[in-house]
């Protein structure tokens, strides 16, 4: 269809081309004022990057409140359902008094870090969310070493907890700031090395040709994510784990320790450099989810061959679904674990399975290219189950020396 | 360096160049995420290892004990509820039975069951929340805390209806208590006490067997049997260590020497043993309950000759302790024949527990510090009367 001298597709309305039609819109918008073109591909990407920010703040707003809300019912209580209708408005009653706060510096700060703790935090997540493949064909920064570029980002966040932690120049952002980087380089390494598996089999950097070639379906019903082969779910499960204390989020939630360090690197910030913490924390958690779903569930792939017809950014949007879902579950449920057994559990658990997921993702490589199904999934069993089967055992012993206690009864 | 005086207290060696100069002070509390209250730590931390802890209390003091000497025995009566606010029952009847010892006043027998009734309730009270504010303590977000108030919560209506209040509920009276119970009390009462039994074990599946919770509390916050007994430690907290002492079976007050019930005891006293304790303390409350809803016999609430107006107890002194949910509670009147005791002293037992705090830190993370402080269970209005 042409309206004025620019074509305007049809196609550009179809569901699956839903999350691009701003940007085509904006592109259409551009070339029928006759602008140059290269200006029309600058508005692309600044429309594609709003359609990205705007999502996930969206989403951000709507995940505090449900996050409020599954926590509630967890624990046998409402949640918040004054404002609005169940409560619906709670994000936007936060918001407004999170900006009428007063905004505190403590007078022994460095000022300007302190300031820039909070948004060093948001923007490597939100840059990090630019590179996923949310749908078919709609990344929004088709990245070769996409996979690259997202653990470069997101180790900036590790930098932005310890400036916070630093420059509010108090003792419990220190100590929340110290554990912070402790922790987060040593689950950098299980969280690369598991994702390595993946970049070994695909054999790509590249996150849209990652998701590519998990599809397909085994026997016509089982999906060919990585999540289902052997290695695929042994790196799967440490990716999953070491995702979770990237993310700070409970129970390895200890640099902003609640009961312990009182807020972490977080306790001298007020107003909405606090709530940028939050912004910041919920997009890592959206971006490190979404890149496990990438990298394990088959990204914007449909479980079954029946559901081919639903857009393809919709089944995307309902794996992260899940996967929030099951950080909140998480959350509400496990008591916090001690730093030292953080990092036990990170360099004599965690690490080895990881690693191991290497020579067993070469493996089941080399025994499917020769055709043969069983033998790779006989050659490749062994080399998961006993690593984890061994690993926990003696890392319970170590955990914790009795579990069994026995008390006797005085008259 | 340090400006703080209490700090200064603290550490009394600091020579330059040394060690100590490395150290990280922070003041845990007064406000404080988890420190039940106002209490506060003041920690020398190496890295995250504790070197030294100095405990600071009285940021709630009341003056307590200084005002009961002011007025008359029974306007205490309602004070002794704000000291352990989450047992206030238990107080009531550790001040009931001093006075009784000290004025020689017999208690009738339904009084007396009424009495057990009402303070195994409160330990079930005051150990179902420590389940939850332990939990809180490390980290669960409260959800094992919301579990333990829904269960508190309906002791609190019984508590409601037979005091008038939930949470200050003011009940003992000297010779007896205040009122009968109300009609139907005892058989609500009884379907709560068969009910608990369900909840007891829904909490110890989801929460002894939690593979973090033992990592967290095995072999964390234990110290000697002989330092526990000479530091004067009483309670689940001894109890927990393998001593067996309980006021209720070595100096049996009130009718408890006509139940059966059991003492139970741990081996290693750490933080797991002394949440551990509590359930099967509660259990063994769930039997005194038991029986003492059974045997309840009609009769008299409160002594009739007791007199409530003009009461002139004789000259002396008395001691009197029980069991509270926590430890010992004793009450020491000194009497010069006035309608107001001329010495008024509290045993509370979450400041004497407290005594060893630093003993039991010293070595260990500061996230362990917070659930030791929480094993020890302290109400911070007992603390600091």
């Amino acid at each position: 269809m042409m309206l004025g001298n620019v074509e305007f597709e049809m196609a550009w309305l179809a569901p699956e081309q839903w999350p691009r039609l701003p940007q085509h819109l904006v592109e259409w918008l551009v070339a029928l004022c006759g602008l140059p073109e290269w200006l029309v591909s600058i508005a692309g990407w600044f429309t594609s990057a709003g359609v990205v920010v705007g999502v996930f703040m969206g989403l951000f707003a709507l995940l505090s409140l449900i996050e409020r809300k599954t926590l509630a019912r967890v624990q046998n209580r409402y949640g918040p359902n004054r404002a609005g209708w169940f409560g619906i408005l709670q994000p936007v009653a936060d918001g407004i008094k999170m900006l009428t706060k007063e905004d505190i510096v403590p007078a022994k700060a460095d000022w300007l870090l302190h300031l820039l703790g909070p948004v060093l935090i948001v923007i490597p997540s939100i840059l990090a969310l630019g590179v996923i493949p949310y749908g078919q064909d709609w990344v929004p920064v088709p990245l070769e070493l996409g996979l690259v570029f997202f653990f470069a980002v997101g180790a900036m966040t590790e930098i932005a907890v310890f400036v916070a932690g630093w420059a509010s120049g108090s003792k419990f952002p220190m100590l929340g700031a110290m554990r912070a980087i402790s922790q987060m380089v040593s689950y950098e390494l299980p969280l690369i090395i598991s994702a390595l598996a993946v970049v070994m089999m695909s054999g790509t950097l590249s996150l849209p040709e990652i998701v590519e070639s998990q599809g397909g379906y085994t026997l016509g019903f089982l999906p060919q994510w990585n999540l289902f082969t052997p290695w695929g779910l042994s790196a799967g499960v440490v990716f999953f784990i070491a995702c979770i204390a990237e993310a700070n989020r409970c129970p390895f939630d200890l640099p902003e320790g609640e009961s312990e360090i009182v807020a972490g690197h977080m306790t001298e910030y007020s107003g909405f450099k606090y709530a940028l913490f939050f912004i910041g924390e919920y997009l890592g958690l959206f971006a490190i989810s979404a890149l496990g779903i990438t990298l394990f569930l088959g990204g914007w792939q449909s479980p079954l061959p029946i559901f081919d017809f639903l857009p393809s950014w919709l089944w995307f949007f309902a794996k992260l679904a899940v996967v929030i879902f099951i950080f909140l579950w998480i959350r509400a449920t496990f008591p916090r674990v001690r730093i030292d057994q953080l990092m036990r559990f990170a360099w004599l658990c965690l690490i080895p399975i990881a690693l191991l997921s290497l020579p067993t993702a070469a493996i089941w490589h080399y025994a499917n290219k020769a055709n043969n199904d069983i033998v790779a999934w006989i050659a490749t069993m062994p080399l998961v189950l006993i690593p984890w089967v061994v690993l926990t055992v003696l890392f319970n012993r170590r955990l914790s020396p009795a579990t069994t206690r026995t008390y006797h009864f005085a008259e | 360096m340090i400006s703080d005086p209490l700090l200064q207290q603290s550490s009394p060696v600091l020579e330059e160049g040394s060690d100590d100069d490395q150290l990280l002070r922070v003041s845990l509390g007064p406000q404080h995420p988890s420190t039940h209250g106002v209490f506060r730590m003041n920690v020398e931390l190496d890295g995250e290892t504790v070197v030294r802890l100095k405990p600071v209390f009285g940021y709630l003091h009341r003056n307590h004990e200084k005002i009961a000497e002011g007025q008359t025995y029974l306007s205490s009566m309602p004070f002794t509820d704000r000291l352990d606010y989450i047992c206030p029952l238990t107080n009531n009847w550790a001040y009931a039975h001093a006075v009784e010892k000290l004025a020689g006043i017999e208690v009738p027998e339904r009084a007396e069951y009424m009495r057990v009734i009402t303070a195994e309730l409160t330990r079930l009270i005051n150990h179902t929340a420590f389940a939850g504010f332990f939990l809180g303590d490390m980290g669960a977000w409260g959800s094992a805390l919301m579990y333990a108030f829904r269960e508190r919560e309906k002791i609190l209506d019984l508590f409601e209806d037979l005091t008038g209040a939930r949470m200050m509920s003011n009940f003992m009276r000297f010779g007896g208590c205040r009122n009968d119970l109300p009609d139907g009390w005892l058989e609500r009462c009884r379907a709560l006490v068969d009910n608990y039994e369900p909840f007891l074990d829904e909490m110890e599946m989801f929460l002894l067997g939690n593979e973090i919770l033992i990592a967290r509390t095995q072999d964390v916050g234990q110290l000697p049997k002989e330092t526990l007994i000479n530091g004067g430690i009483t309670g689940p907290m001894l109890r927990a260590a393998g001593v067996a002492y309980d006021i209720r079976k070595v100096d049996p007050y009130g009718i408890y020497d006509r139940f059966d019930f059991k003492m139970p005891l741990g081996e290693k006293g750490d933080c797991y043993d002394r949440l551990m304790i509590r359930f099967l303390e509660m259990r063994e409350s769930l039997k005194i309950l038991k029986q003492a809803i059974k045997d309840i016999p009609e009769g008299d609430f409160i002594a009739p000759k007791a007199k409530i107006r003009g009461f002139k107890p004789p000259v002396g002194e008395a001691y009197g302790r029980i069991e509270g949910p926590k430890g010992e509670l004793g009450f020491y009147l000194v009497s010069d024949g006035t309608p107001q005791p001329y010495r008024y002293r509290v045993r509370p037992p979450s400041f004497v527990n407290l005594t060893l705090l630093e003993e039991m830190c010293v070595g260990l993370d500061i996230a362990d510090v917070v659930i030791i402080l929480g094993s020890v269970d302290i109400v911070l209005g007992e603390v600091d009367r």
